[in-house]
């Protein structure tokens, strides 16, 4: 009965002798928020772009709604709502043009494109700016244009490759707030993004990519006690004499990571670590204690220097 | 069905143009022409006017459509990506290329019947003929627009189109029949001529509104340029699937 909406095994998506995508699995579950988070070039729009059936698959399975991409690409189509990394938008056309526009794509009628428009730029709360052409919108604003018409299909599933990039905070939240209302209706969320708060804010279940494959997965908490300690704690010594202190440093915590300008030391306990260096006589410029995060998963799965 | 929604044509252009280029040449080298000795016999007993003005809706077609073909296409392959939000949705790259088929369509339809309206304020070329020049330009304008858009969709600059225009377009304004037969060619150009869509779209235009073509020769043309067509299409289904679903 509970099939999962998203299967994919081994899948494979070369671009000639390129290996965007390495062999990856994964399941996604109706109803949750998945995320992809993974730096540059890690194959997180190359893996959507197959979820949304308009990039063939190399090789592996993958199966959409119990659907095969290559033979059911239009009917899987029908039932994904994409927002892209880069808008796609008539520049053009007005708000509610690029919407009603759209939902011919999916052979709605015009007047049920146009009450499903005027509730989804309610929603996206732009419904003032629906008769103004989309060009001098604002970067959030189009952003919020992009999702109102990935909707105006009534996806059941809603592909979204980093929906908040290049949105200043307050942009941020308020799309934030609509992806979980979203969520809440019931909607299966896949979404791609480089930000660690966005994907523990939003994602029920998380793969990390690095390079094609996938590195780790699980939920965010899950993650972050797995792959990273309570607490971190960060010194700066001054450019250039961080490296210095690897040594000392790695002896009181589980592990040191070096940034270019800080270093990382991953403890279950950050004030003591600082507190027994102190006593080494070992200062750094600033020190500061924070809970792990995400981040910190990140950093370490998608390699910086790391000394164990 | 859902197609792309059709610009504001430049009903001014449509109409404006043939004039001009009626005007500048039809009439004005129509006088040095018809002086000339045996000028009605190499334009089978027509003035000059009326040979040329004929060929008009072909030309202008040729024109209208391939300049769609290029920059706006381009436009919707590379700038705005708007043929790739339409594929995300049910729509896919083959209906892209049908749908710019029929917008192509559209567009030298109006520019089309333009020409047809003018040219029936001239006693030489009014007739009956004109209704049936319009889909002779018509299909001369998507002999040229649907392959060039394959070729556009091939492209992520377009660097290669004012050489086409200069090296493709031009060369068969002024060769294809346009101005002159073909017969008055180098005898080693004719039957380039021959290949080229714009002198079979010349000939049947030419022919309809002066009725002068037999019903087989009409054929061939239509043939030929329904061949530059289809197979423009084809090439459009491979090069828009390539561009659109990598
Ligand atoms: N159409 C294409 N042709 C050739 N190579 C491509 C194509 N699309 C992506 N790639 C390559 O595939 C790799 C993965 O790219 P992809 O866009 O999936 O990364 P990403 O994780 O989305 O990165 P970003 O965070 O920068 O968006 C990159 O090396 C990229 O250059
Ligand atoms: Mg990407």
């Amino acid at each position: 009965m509970n099939e999962p909406l998203i299967t994919a095994r081994s899948l494979v998506k070369k671009f000639g002798d390129l290996v965007a995508v390495d062999e990856i699995d994964f399941d996604v579950e109706q109803g949750e928020a998945f995320g992809f988070l993974g730096p540059n070039g890690a194959g997180k729009t190359s893996s959507m772009r197959m979820i949304g059936c308009v990039s063939p698959t190399t090789s592996g399975r993958l199966e959409i709604f119990g659907l095969s991409p290559t033979a059911d690409g239009r009917a899987i189509r029908a039932r994904i709502g994409v927002v892209p990394q880069m808008d796609q938008l008539d520049n053009e056309l007005t708000v509610l043009e690029n919407l009603v526009i759209y939902a011919r794509y999916f052979d709605i009628p015009r007047d049920v494109a146009r009450a499903r428009a005027a509730e989804l730029l309610e929603f996206v709360q732009l419904t003032e700016r629906k008769d103004d052409t989309v060009d001098p919108l604002s970067g959030g604003q189009k952003r919020r244009v992009s999702i109102a018409r990935s909707l105006i299909s009534e996806p059941e599933l809603m592909l979204l490759d980093e929906p908040t990039t290049g949105l200043d905070p307050q942009a941020r939240h308020v799309l934030w707030d609509r992806l979980y209302q979203l969520k809440e209706r019931g909607a299966t969320l896949v979404l791609t993004t480089h930000y660690m708060d966005e994907a523990e804010q939003l994602c029920d279940r998380l793969v990390v990519m690095n390079g094609g494959k996938i590195v780790a997965e699980g939920s965010p908490r899950n993650l972050i006690t797995t792959y990273a300690t309570r607490e971190v704690l960060e010194m700066r010594f001054g450019r250039g004499h961080n490296e210095e202190h690897v040594s000392e440093v790695s002896q009181v915590g589980e592990r040191v990571e070096i940034l270019p300008d800080r270093l990382l030391v991953y403890a279950h306990d950050g004030e003591g670590a600082l507190a027994t260096l102190r006593e080494r006589n070992i200062i750094p410029e600033s020190a500061l204690v924070r809970r792990s995060s995400l981040e910190d998963v990140f950093l370490r799965l998608t390699g910086r220097t790391l000394v164990d | 069905m859902f197609y792309r929604r059709i610009w504001k044509s430049n009903l001014v252009g449509a109409f404006f143009q043939p004039v001009l280029y009626l005007l500048g040449i039809g009439l004005g080298v129509g006088a040095l022409v018809d002086q000339g000795p045996n000028s009605a016999a190499v334009l089978d007993g027509f003035s000059y006017f009326a040979f040329y003005s004929s060929a008009l809706i072909a030309t202008m077609a040729m024109f209208t459509a391939s300049q769609e073909a290029l920059w706006p296409t381009m436009d919707g392959f590379q700038w705005s990506h708007a043929y790739r939000a339409m594929t995300s949705t049910p729509i896919a790259p083959r209906d892209v290329a049908t749908g710019l088929t029929i917008f192509y369509a559209a567009k030298t339809t109006v520019g089309a019947i333009g020409v047809a309206v003018v040219l029936a304020f001239f006693d030489e070329t009014r007739s009956w003929g004109l209704i049936g020049a319009v889909p002779a330009g018509v299909l001369t304008g998507l002999a040229f627009a649907v392959p060039l858009a394959a070729w556009t969709s091939s492209r992520t600059t377009p660097d290669s189109f004012p050489p086409i225009l200069r090296f493709i377009i031009i060369p068969m304004f002024l060769f294809g029949g346009a101005f002159y037969p073909i017969e008055q060619l180098p005898d080693w150009l004719e039957p380039v001529a021959w290949v080229t869509p714009l002198w079979h779209g010349v000939e049947l235009a030419r022919g309809s509104i002066l009725q002068t073509l037999p019903e087989g020769r009409g054929l061939l043309h239509v043939g030929v340029l329904c061949a530059y067509i289809v197979l423009g299409w084809m090439a459009c289904v491979v090069t828009f699937e390539r561009r659109l679903n990598p």
